[in-house]
């Protein structure tokens, strides 16, 4: 077979391309129909946020953290700035703003896992699972909506609590979203779980070991797809995860179709935190009084990490005692998750680069910040 | 006779037709009937290039997902260039990725229009100050035919849009334009 060998040739993916979910270049070089090695070329949302950070006062940050950072996520980001800046300056939080915020951070996950399971069934030629998921996603965006006013960034978030209380009535409709979606993902598994189509373009394809996950640094559902049994809201709790039992869906495989898995058992453990959040809830206060807007934070330094639906994320806080930081360094899941997808592709076909791609569930924005 | 170009273009079936026309006597209603009926047609079937830079883009999603659904408007996304009559440029575009999206327009086949979705796109929205890296307004690369504000932009937002530019495309007069131009060069 070695007289068949070609010449290898340079495949130029993006940063257009409707698979990159956003503006990704990947410089593939192929041999025939195999990959032997891909390169990303990121940057092409680099929106220097990190650096507008240190013009801005806290509170300002939080609108551009939603922004700026993660759109996928934007309450996450918020709770990773804030968490920060609370930790240094030891702003203390009401009980039931703990508990809106980690209602409100599950239902972003829930949000950003569904459009990621739309997207990745178009990668992969399932049409109908964007509408289905589209069509939930907007009964999340209702309830956002209802209480923070936005549908994609909230600015909901304050120092020391919450902008406002939840509405009347809200929490019922919470609770009645979350029963209904708890048939709807049951409707998802019928969908896609069996579908031999589904499982021939994700069963085995694009595997990372569990030594490799370790040595990339990968974090969030393509770590725990390979085995690894990491999440923050356990190993660092922080608002009212250590109130509440879940269970960190972990997966040995390492492929496609286990971070699949992954994503498919989280959406159903984020809809249980939920409802156990709704049932714990105190009644009080949403802000802690005499915070005020533009915080002098004290001078120190802090890391502190949350889990965003994409993984562990860290922000990095240096402050010399002003109103704005003096440098936040943000430490973005999807950014690490890319450099492991250069492992992930080392070695399958030319047609296994979306399936591949979609599975790590990047976020542009947060790569390049 | 029909004129060809003196740059040796091809002149389109239609636009013969059109000319000839022209020539009969009221034929100048017809081109306007015909003018409209083509208007029509193309406001009516928007092909947009699956295009999204950032934020912008997810609201753009939803717009062509299930609850808004922009199929209606025959807006159907088309995945290349080519194929394309608008470009919503939805969401932030650095220095970096400003030739690409010249690229993308320039290889869109004419008539072909451009939204900007978004603060950002329009301006540079909330990455105006204090910012080495975004483009201040996608216009300073390529011409802009309807601006849609918000940030996000609500999926309402950017059906209003698409109905602004239905509006525009439907007054459009390209042929009579044509036909003058090439009068005031043959006269
Ligand atoms: S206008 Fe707002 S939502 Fe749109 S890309 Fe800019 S920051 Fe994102």
């Amino acid at each position: 077979m070695r007289s068949l060998r070609t010449e290898e040739l340079i495949l130029n993916m993006g940063p257009q391309h409707p698979s990159t979910h956003g503006v990704l270049r990947l410089l593939v070089t192929l041999d025939g129909e195999n990959i032997v090695e891909v390169q990303p070329d990121i940057g092409y949302l680099h929106s220097s946020v990190e650096k507008m950070m240190e013009h801005r006062n806290y509170t300002q940050n939080i609108a551009l953290a939603d922004r700026g950072m993660d759109y996928l996520a934007a309450l996450v980001n918020e709770m990773a700035i804030l968490r920060a800046a609370e930790t240094l300056a030891d702003v203390p939080v009401p009980e039931r703003a703990r508990y809106i915020r980690t209602i409100f951070m599950e239902l972003q996950r829930l949000a950003s896992h569904l459009l990621w399971l739309g997207t990745y069934g178009i990668d992969l030629g399932a049409f109908t699972a964007f509408l289905w998921c589209m069509r939930e996603r907007e009964l999340i965006m209702d309830l956002f909506e209802a209480t923070t006013g936005g549908r994609l960034h909230h600015v909901y978030f304050r120092l020391g609590g919450v902008n406002e209380d939840l509405p009347p009535g809200w929490t019922d409709r919470c609770r009645e979203f979350c029963h209904y979606f708890l048939n709807r993902l049951d409707e998802y598994h019928r969908l896609l779980t069996g579908n031999p189509i589904w499982q021939a373009r994700t069963q085995g394809v694009g595997v990372l070991t569990r030594e490799q996950a370790i040595a990339f640094g990968a974090c969030g559902p393509v770590a725990r797809a390979s085995g690894l049994q990491w999440d923050v809201r356990k190993s660092h709790p922080y608002e009212g995860y250590d109130r509440v039992d879940f269970r960190i869906p972990v997966y040995t495989e390492g492929d496609c179709y286990a971070r699949y898995l992954v994503r498919m058992d989280e959406m159903r453990e984020s809809t249980r935190i939920i409802l156990q959040c709704l049932d714990q809830m105190p009644d009080g206060e949403v802000r802690a009084p005499r915070v005020p807007l533009n915080l002098k934070v004290p001078p120190g330094e802090v890391y502190t990490r949350v889990e965003s639906p994409r993984g562990d994320l860290g922000v990095h806080l240096v402050s010399t005692g002003g109103e704005t930081p003096w440098r936040v360094k943000i430490r973005a899941p999807s950014f690490v998750n890319l450099h492991a997808l250069t492992e992930m592709m080392k070695g399958w076909k030319v047609a296994d680069i979306i399936a591949i791609l979609g599975s790590i569930d990047i976020v542009l924005a947060d790569v390049d910040r | 006779m029909v004129r060809v170009p003196a740059d040796g273009s091809r002149v389109a079936p239609i636009e013969q037709l059109v000319e000839v026309l022209h020539r009969l006597p009221g034929g100048q209603i017809l081109v306007t009937s015909i003018e409209n009926v083509l208007n029509w047609a193309r406001a009516r079937s928007i092909w947009p290039l699956t295009f999204g830079l950032a934020c912008c883009a997810i609201e753009m999603m939803q717009a062509m997902g299930t609850r808004f659904d922009l199929d209606r408007f025959g807006v159907i996304p088309r995945a290349t260039p080519r194929q394309a009559d608008l470009i919503i440029v939805a969401g932030r575009c650095t220095i970096k990725m400003a030739p690409v999206v010249r690229r993308l327009w320039e290889q869109m086949p004419e008539p072909k229009y451009v939204i900007s979705m978004g603060s950002c796109a329009t301006c540079g929205g909330p990455f105006y100050y204090d910012n080495y890296s975004i483009l201040k307004g996608i216009d300073t690369v390529i011409p802009v035919d309807v601006y849609v504000p918000g940030c996000p932009p609500r999926p309402e937002a950017l059906i209003e849009g698409v109905l602004k530019l239905q509006e525009k495309i439907q007054k459009e007069r390209r042929l009579t334009r044509r036909l003058q131009e090439a009068a005031q060069a043959g006269a």
